[in-house]
């Protein structure tokens, strides 16, 4: 087969389209995609501003799992990994998905039955999960430090085998590809910069590239949302982070599988390249600046190496950040929003990547029935008022 | 990392603080709508751009304080 030269086509934006997806990353793409395949609407535009995928779509340390701990998120990230499992094939693109099991490390008794319970709620939902003693934890990945001197020591760890990583541009394309191949616009240079509200109802975009007309807009925009929120009158529970991550100098096959701890902070895999994905917790502050404060990585190094005495050598090749859009209970926010035919697909935080094509398909349903799917109905933005949280933050403070 | 100016020690590095968020959110009376609570438990401004907010000198003297900084840039000016 010979690739070929332009994986989409880079339209200038028609007046009018059915809809008006509002951000060109992972989600959105997977939205535009899903409208297609499973709705039929394909007079979509996906507006970029910058270029395709080029925000956390290219930041993210491209871990995959779904051992979260309430019934509505695993219900929703547990639909997106069945759909990455049957993902490559349906893209017809490699996508390296790779489940090579995922670990989360637990280092005093309090993580310890943390995890034990993840895995018996996990089981329960029907997603995979096992619990790992220290010596288990040393036979599946031989290079973790597991000595009871260590400062942090292992005492054990959750294991869903099914999780893994997957390669984050590929996905993009991929998807980028198929959305294009149905006739959706794939505009990039073309920022939103507000709305046009008519008798309380969403009826086009203003954008860099002028106005468009959308029967629905649907905001995708991750880290921005609460900007682009705000210009529709709309105030949200969302805080923007900085996030970052790095990868080390390439190595030979080192590790393979993930390891996360959130008591240590860090998370790590190796990349099909072979060099050494990293990442931590947030930058405490707000902020749009796409960067973060050396000693935070410094911090994540630390913790890094306490599990990992074989990599104290290793060098840093390049570091990062990307903007993360945090709710209140960890949990993303899909659904209607109190402007008519104005959509919300934000709040994933630091863990969105894995929900791509679950988060796609459960926002392309509401947008294209404007209801929400049953998947997404919990995570509505009226749990704040009602108070029915999903709080994930066990799960999901730190890490992913 | 950023220098932050602390009011008691002067500037200061930004490992030695808390951050405590969007400043002057004044605390609420219990006779209100689930609303308005929702809206002090959970809605914080978040601006691209200049931003009033809270930092805690945690590993110094314990003042807490209020500045403006600039959510893209990272420049903080005193507030007024
Ligand atoms: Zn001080």
């Amino acid at each position: 087969m010979t690739h070929p030269d332009f994986l989409w086509r880079n339209p200038e934006p028609r007046p009018a389209y059915d809809v008006v997806i509002v951000g060109g990353g992972g989600h959105g793409l997977a939205t535009a995609y899903y409208l297609a395949r499973n709705h039929g609407i394909t007079n979509v535009a996906v507006l970029e501003k910058g270029w395709l995928a080029g925000g956390n779509m290219a930041r993210n340390t491209t871990v995959i799992r779904s051992n979260y701990l309430w019934d509505e998120s695993a219900a929703i990230y547990e639909h997106s990994l069945k759909l990455w499992e049957g993902l490559s094939d349906e893209l017809d693109y490699d996508l390296q998905f790779s489940q090579r099991g995922v670990l989360n490390l637990a280092h005093n008794l309090g993580d310890v039955r943390e995890g034990r319970r993840r895995v018996n709620a996990n089981r329960l939902n029907g997603v995979d999960a096992e619990w790992l003693d220290a010596d288990e934890v040393k036979k599946f990945c031989p290079v973790i430090n597991v000595s009871e001197r260590a400062r942090y020591p292992v005492m054990g760890a959750t294991l869903q085998r099914r999780g893994g990583i997957a390669k984050h541009d590929h996905v993009a394309w991929a998807l980028a590809r198929k959305a294009d191949a149905y006739g959706v616009d794939l505009i990039q240079g073309c920022e939103v910069t507000g709305f046009e509200i008519t008798d309380g109802r969403a009826v086009a975009v203003r954008t860099s590239k002028g106005r468009i007309a959308a029967g629905k807009i649907a905001l995708a925009s991750a880290g921005h949302t609460s900007v682009l929120a705000a210009e529709a009158g709309i105030r949200l529970p969302l805080q923007s982070h900085p996030l970052q991550a790095l990868v080390s100098e390439l190595l030979e096959p080192v590790l393979d599988c993930v390891v996360m701890s959130n008591a240590v902070h860090v998370y790590v895999s190796q990349a099909h390249k072979g060099e050494l994905v990293m990442g931590a917790g947030i930058d405490p502050y707000n902020s749009y600046g796409q960067r973060g404060a050396f000693h935070v990585i410094e911090a994540q190094m630390a913790a890094a190496l306490e599990l990992f005495p074989i990599f104290s050598r290793v060098r840093v090749l390049r570091t990062w950040a990307g903007i993360v859009d945090v709710s209140p209970d960890a949990s993303p926010i899909v659904g209607r929003t109190p402007v008519e035919g104005l959509y919300i697909n934000a709040g994933w935080g630091t863990g969105g990547f894995k929900a791509t094509p679950g988060s796609g398909w459960v926002y392309a349903h509401t947008i294209a029935h404007g209801e929400p799917h049953p998947l997404a109905e919990p995570f509505a933005l009226d749990r704040f008022t009602t108070g029915a949280l999903i709080d994930e933050h066990g799960a999901a403070a730190v890490a992913h | 990392m950023m220098l932050i100016e602390c009011p008691h020690c002067g500037p200061r590095d930004e490992n030695e603080f808390r951050y405590g968020g969007q400043a002057g959110v004044s605390y609420r009376p219990e006779d209100t709508s689930d609303e308005e609570w929702a809206g002090y438990v959970f809605l914080r401004d978040n601006p691209k751009g200049w931003f009033h907010e809270r930092w805690f000198h945690v590993h110094g003297c314990r003042t807490w304080f209020s500045v403006e900084r600039h959510t893209l840039t990272h420049e903080i000016r005193k507030a007024p």
